[in-house]
């Protein structure tokens, strides 16, 4: 392949009034890929999109279109679009003007622009609504005609603002899956920006989770649940237990006072370490099998399973099982090798992963996202 | 109680208007006598179509109008979006107030301050005559500036942030960005400034008065006459001015209306 690299950031730095937004950042975007940057408000990773589109110009650092270096090029010269968060639709056109309107600035023949302007409404099943105005539009149909005006345009790269966080639950999956297939009908490369991991894990080829201005990690989506790299990750990506642990020799960790086999290695004898065990991968056995034991203190029905919370010795350990268990029975915990994963010690190390002050009305509260700039 | 409500609506209407329905009555009258009505005339209308010193003051009262509305449309939306791109909150509302002030202040301080300003620079000039036709231009610009202000600043807070960068996303030039997408959004505001400042300045007496040197407006040409006798001729002027006021009024509140109705559909 000639350009395996359709973007790349390298080094890039940006502060907003002496306050840090990047932090060195470098990431290389494959053509034809579905790149999502995932992490939570404030994190930049709106930022990191303005500066591909070319709202943002980076203090540090460079940024690569096509191999061609593109720092300072404005905006209307960059052969990128964006779907806003608002979608940013026109109030004063029509549908069928919405969509056609890049393909005017360009002076496009007018066979030509009626021929790709109706391909494009077919693609996004808005065909008949051509002539009704923006205002009369539902919040999918906005973000159908948001979408269309900006593939109209035959953009090697889609950028994606938070595009969905607008809509509802349902239109919003229903929404995802229609993003994904316009993305391998099209076959360009989206980079797609969110805060809900859900939507990141579901729709993208790689994820790059950031906070703080800085990368985290960045790797497939199975990577990123199964092989976290740190306690932020862990604990923003899914529901993880996150302990304090010494990692005694190759495959074999101690932490709340006992062993386990596991199967990572490669860390220094005795090495203190992050322990992720994530909810679903802790079996509950009666008391005298099992490895760790404890009192539950909490229990949630969802439906597809129930959430407890079992305290063993002081640490709180979420755990997700379809046997149903009483507040206050001792239970004892199973955990297979393969569940359990270790990290190195990192700067997030000991903020997350205990589940003692957990209550779900603090989860969905940090799902809001605020205004980002 | 109901009865008594409509009462007072009433007798408030009457007060307003009474003086300008006895001025159109009176415009039609085939004499000149102000308290006998002789008869239905148009006398008066084809008596103003001679008048020459008064219609020369409706031209220049037009051309003012126009020009100054006009001028301060384009000033009035360019400082209100630059007031509005302001980063500190500070800023932003000190240069509000500066603005502000024409609008507030006394007629007669502006006025005779204009003046002065005017005059002095004249003088700068060794012009023979400072005042004329750019002075009283210039004043009428002032006292509309902060109007059209007022009246789009508030269709601009309305509209998406994003849409200028949605516009030059799609490949427009900063300029086409402004004149495709932004202007048009915010066009009922403009326009609205553009009528509200077109009114001020063909009724403005006071800042003309002090402004104006040998290129006289009509009010002030009215004014002159009443120094002698007012001829019924000023009355049939008048109703003009007045139905024209009111022909415009209307336009401008069904403006207001039908973008309000856009913002209760959303």
């Amino acid at each position: 392949m000639k350009n395996e690299n359709i973007v790349s950031l390298k080094n890039i730095s940006v502060a907003f009034d002496g306050e840090t937004v990047l932090d060195d950042i470098s990431i290389d975007i494959h053509n034809g890929e579905f790149i999502t940057l995932l992490g939570p408000s404030g994190c930049g990773k709106t930022t990191t999109l303005r500066i591909i589109a070319g709202f943002v110009e980076p203090q540090n650092g460079d940024v690569f279109f096509d191999d061609n270096k593109i720092n300072g090029v404005p905006a209307h010269k960059r052969q990128v679009n964006t779907i806003f968060q608002r979608y940013a639709l026109f109030p004063h056109l029509n549908v069928y003007e919405n969509v056609a309107f890049g393909l005017r600035i360009k002076k496009t023949p007018e066979a030509e622009l009626d021929a790709k302007v109706k391909d494009m409404l077919r693609l996004v099943n808005l065909t008949g609504l051509e002539k009704r105005k923006i205002d009369t539009l539902s919040g999918g149909q906005q973000q159908r005609v948001a979408i269309a005006r900006a593939i109209a345009n035959n953009p090697k790269v889609l950028l994606l603002d938070e595009p969905l966080a607008a809509l509802d639950l349902k239109l919003r999956k229903d929404m995802q899956t229609e993003l994904k297939k316009i993305q391998q009908q099209l076959g360009i490369t989206f980079i797609f920006v969110t805060h809900d991991q859900e939507e990141a894990l579901s729709m993208s080829d790689r994820v790059v989770v950031m906070d703080n201005g800085k990368i985290q990690q960045i790797g497939t989506p199975k990577d990123i649940y199964n092989e976290p790299k740190n306690a932020f990750v862990a604990d923003f990506i899914g529901e993880s237990n996150i302990l304090d642990g010494v990692m005694l020799c190759d495959r074999l960790a101690e932490f709340s006072g006992k062993k386990f086999e596991c199967l990572d290695g490669g860390f220094e004898k005795n090495e203190p370490v992050d322990v992720v065990v994530r909810p679903e991968d802790v079996d509950i056995v009666p008391l005298e099998k099992g490895m760790l034991e404890g009192v539950v203190t909490s229990i949630t029905f969802l439906g597809v399973h129930y959430e407890i919370i079992v305290d063993i010795g002081g640490f709180k350990w979420m755990i997700q099982t379809t046997d149903e268990q009483f507040v206050g029975d001792r239970v004892g915990l199973y955990i297979e090798p393969d569940a359990i994963h270790i990290m190195k010690k990192s700067e997030y190390s000991g903020k997350y992963g205990d589940y003692s002050s957990y209550s779900e009305e603090i989860d969905h509260l940090s799902d809001v996202e605020e205004e980002e700039n | 109680m109901k009865l008594l409500s409509k009462l007072y609506i009433a007798l408030i209407l009457i007060f307003l208007y009474a003086p300008i329905l006895v001025m159109f009555i009176f415009s039609f009258n085939s004499a000149e006598s102000v308290w006998v009505f002789e008869g239905f005339s148009l006398d008066w209308y084809k008596e103003l179509i001679f008048n020459t010193t008064m219609l020369n003051a409706l031209q220049h009262t037009l051309i003012i109008a126009i020009l100054s509305a006009f001028i301060s449309t384009v000033l009035g939306t360019a400082a209100a979006i630059g007031i509005l791109q302001l980063r500190k909150k500070i800023t932003k509302s000190l240069v509000m107030s500066v603005t502000n002030i024409p609008m507030m202040n006394a007629d007669i301080v502006t006025g005779i301050s204009l003046m002065l300003l005017f005059v002095f620079f004249g003088k700068l000039l060794g012009l023979t005559e400072s005042l004329g036709f750019f002075t009283v231009l210039i004043a009428h610009i002032t006292f509309n500036l902060p109007y059209v202000i007022l009246s789009v600043m508030p269709k601009l807070q309305q509209t998406d942030s994003h849409l200028p960068e949605a516009a030059l996303d799609l490949g427009c030039t900063p300029l086409q960005a402004f004149f495709k997408v932004v202007l048009p959004s915010i066009m009922p505001g403009v326009f609205s400034g553009f009528i509200m400042a077109f009114t001020l300045s063909l009724d403005d007496f006071v800042i003309s008065y002090f402004t104006c040197g040998h290129y006289q407006t009509l009010p002030i040409v009215i004014y002159n006459m009443t120094k002698k006798t007012v001829t019924p001729d000023a009355y049939a002027l008048s109703t003009i001015i007045f139905v024209a006021v009111f022909v415009l009024l209307i336009l401008y509140n069904t403006m207001q209306n039908k973008s309000e109705r856009k913002v209760a559909k959303r």
